[in-house]
């Protein structure tokens, strides 16, 4: 990756929806560069898909989001892969990761009441082979979610000429 | 009952825009392009900093010089980003903006009848002040087929025996103009064969966009003649804060600082801490802040050349001074249709010295949205004349 790829990348991760045009004018490459570098970019898999996002809340469609703590006991030969693997394919697991500190892997669920989240981790998760602990944290309320602030802020008014 | 307003005061020419101002004042949905600052806020590191500092009652006087931690921190910044070597003790004043630098620097070397070259198109504070320090203020233009550098020749044709200093402001505003360390050697050889001192305002010395800035005190035969302006307004998004510095050898140093003492006594000092914030904390926001920078001068530059208005690519600063003459209108004419018309503000550049006249000075510190709503109601004006 090249300075152009990182602009590039960044400027999708803002908009995907920028035209070509206009990414070839901000990073001083040629159109068909900037086809060549996404095609590139998206074989490697350094961009995995393109999507929006989306404030749930706002859009009318409140769906309860919760992040599980799991202790999980690791395996011989494997660590921690298999059963991260297992748990991702549940869908309304969103995000899972590896976790240094107290606890292992940590869940972002999404279901459509806290009573649906609560009966997934206990039939789904808290019984599978080698998860010691869970914790259910239910999220009230999400002030920023992917380098966007939710809450608008009033502008501030600057002069309108200066030297 | 007499006239009071001193002969000085009433020979400052009233400001150039103060027309345009009363106009945008009676729109609503003005975009500007004529504010020569950020739109971005402080990075927040530097607020928190300063509003922690005013919880625990910073609120007090500073050595005139500014806090040693600030100067220590500047001498560091300057040695490692520009190679200059100004040492925290008796080199660096801290001083409340570039303004105030460029005031008491002017003041520090100006006896009455000394003539000040002044490279324009530039910032408009310099010239008044040379007046009011009594000095005799002579512009040297930067012109267009020169990407807006000041030249040797240029130079050399305004120098009289009565010639003392120059003020140069690179990259510059109005034009975005840089001078690379072959430029400045050029100038080099003319200020030190006449004795002369250099001026030189970097507050847009950061906002650099291919290669990096070049600081001519970094040149050796000129350090010991250059006072250098410096400030955290532009790279970091503090024009508020009120915080710049001035940089020279200890004896002009020690003459600027006896007028700084007695005019400001000192800078803020809630902007003095937000200042060492940002040296130590704020970089990777104000790199950030310079990268977006660049993606706007392209969006923008791209979209006046698409619309026949000539502009050649700033490598500095966060202007864009396309040339107006395809529209057969002067750039007063050319700023107050626009104005008028479209609701888009810029500022006229003969305001900005006679080398800007058919130029008009466009501010891309702007979001990219609000650049492409003003390059269309642009074409739409452009659309409109013909």
């Amino acid at each position: 990756m090249d300075e152009k790829d990182r602009i590039l990348l960044q400027l999708l991760e803002e908009n995907c929806r920028t035209p070509i045009s206009e990414l070839a004018v901000l990073a001083e490459v040629s159109e068909q560069d900037v086809r060549d570098r996404i095609g590139r970019l998206e074989a490697t898999g350094a961009i995995r898909r393109y999507g929006a996002v989306i404030d749930w809340e706002r859009a009318g469609n409140g769906n309860v989001a919760a992040v599980i703590e799991l202790k999980v006991s690791p395996e011989r030969d494997f660590g921690y892969d298999r059963i991260a693997e297992r748990i991702s394919r549940f869908p309304q697991v969103r995000s899972l990761r590896l976790m240094t500190g107290a606890y292992d892997l940590q869940l972002l669920v999404t279901g459509p009441s806290m009573h649906e989240i609560a009966r997934f981790v206990a039939e789904q998760i808290a019984p599978m082979d080698r998860i010691r602990e869970t914790a259910t944290h239910i999220i009230m309320k999400t002030y920023k979610e992917n380098g966007t602030t939710f809450a608008e802020r009033e502008g501030v008014e600057r002069l309108p000429y200066s030297f | 009952m007499r006239d009071f307003v001193s002969a000085r005061a009433r020979a400052i020419p009233p400001s150039g825009i103060r027309r345009f101002f009363d106009i945008a004042q009676t729109m609503e949905d003005v975009i500007s392009l004529g504010v020569g600052e950020p739109d971005f806020v402080t990075p927040w590191c530097v607020c928190e900093a300063s509003i922690y500092s005013i919880e625990q009652g910073s609120t007090a006087y500073t050595s005139n010089k500014g806090t040693p931690q600030l100067r220590g921190a500047i001498s560091r910044y300057l040695d490692a980003g520009f190679g200059t070597r100004y040492s925290p003790e008796d080199e660096i004043i801290v001083t409340c903006g570039v303004s105030e630098a460029a005031d008491i620097a002017i003041r520090a070397v100006t006896d009455p009848g000394d003539e000040i070259l002044v490279a324009e198109p530039c910032y408009v504070s310099y010239t008044p002040c040379v007046s009011l320090a009594g000095g005799v203020p002579v512009t040297v233009p930067c012109r267009a087929e020169d990407e807006f550098r000041l030249t040797p020749d240029a130079l050399a044709e305004r120098i009289t025996p009565k010639t003392k200093a120059l003020i140069a402001n690179f990259p510059n505003n109005p034009t975005g103009g840089v001078m690379q360390e072959a430029d400045w050697r050029g100038i080099a050889d003319i200020l030190v064969d006449h004795d002369l001192l250099l001026i030189s305002d970097e507050v847009y010395g950061e906002l650099t966009y291919d290669g990096s800035h070049f600081s001519p005190a970094k040149l050796p035969e000129l350090f010991e003649r250059t006072i250098t302006l410096n400030g955290f307004s532009k790279a970091f998004a503090m024009t508020g804060w009120r915080i710049g510095y001035l940089c020279a050898p200890a004896e002009i140093t020690a003459a600027a600082l006896k007028i700084h003492q007695y005019v400001a006594l000192c800078a803020p000092v809630m902007g003095q801490i937000a200042a060492y914030e940002a040296l130590r904390n704020g970089e990777a926001e104000k790199d950030a802040m310079v990268r977006e920078y660049r993606l706007r001068r392209n969006l923008f530059v791209d979209g006046l050349n698409k619309l026949g208005l000539a502009c050649h690519l700033p490598k500095g600063a966060f202007y864009a001074f396309p040339s107006v003459e395809s529209t057969g209108m002067t750039d007063v004419e050319f700023a107050e249709t626009l104005l008028r018309e479209q609701h888009v503000a810029v500022v006229p550049g003969s305001v900005l010295g006679p080398s800007g006249a058919g130029h008009v000075r466009c501010a891309y510190a702007v979001s990219r949205d609000n650049l492409k709503e003003a390059l269309s109601r642009m074409g739409t004006f452009l659309e409109s004349l013909k």
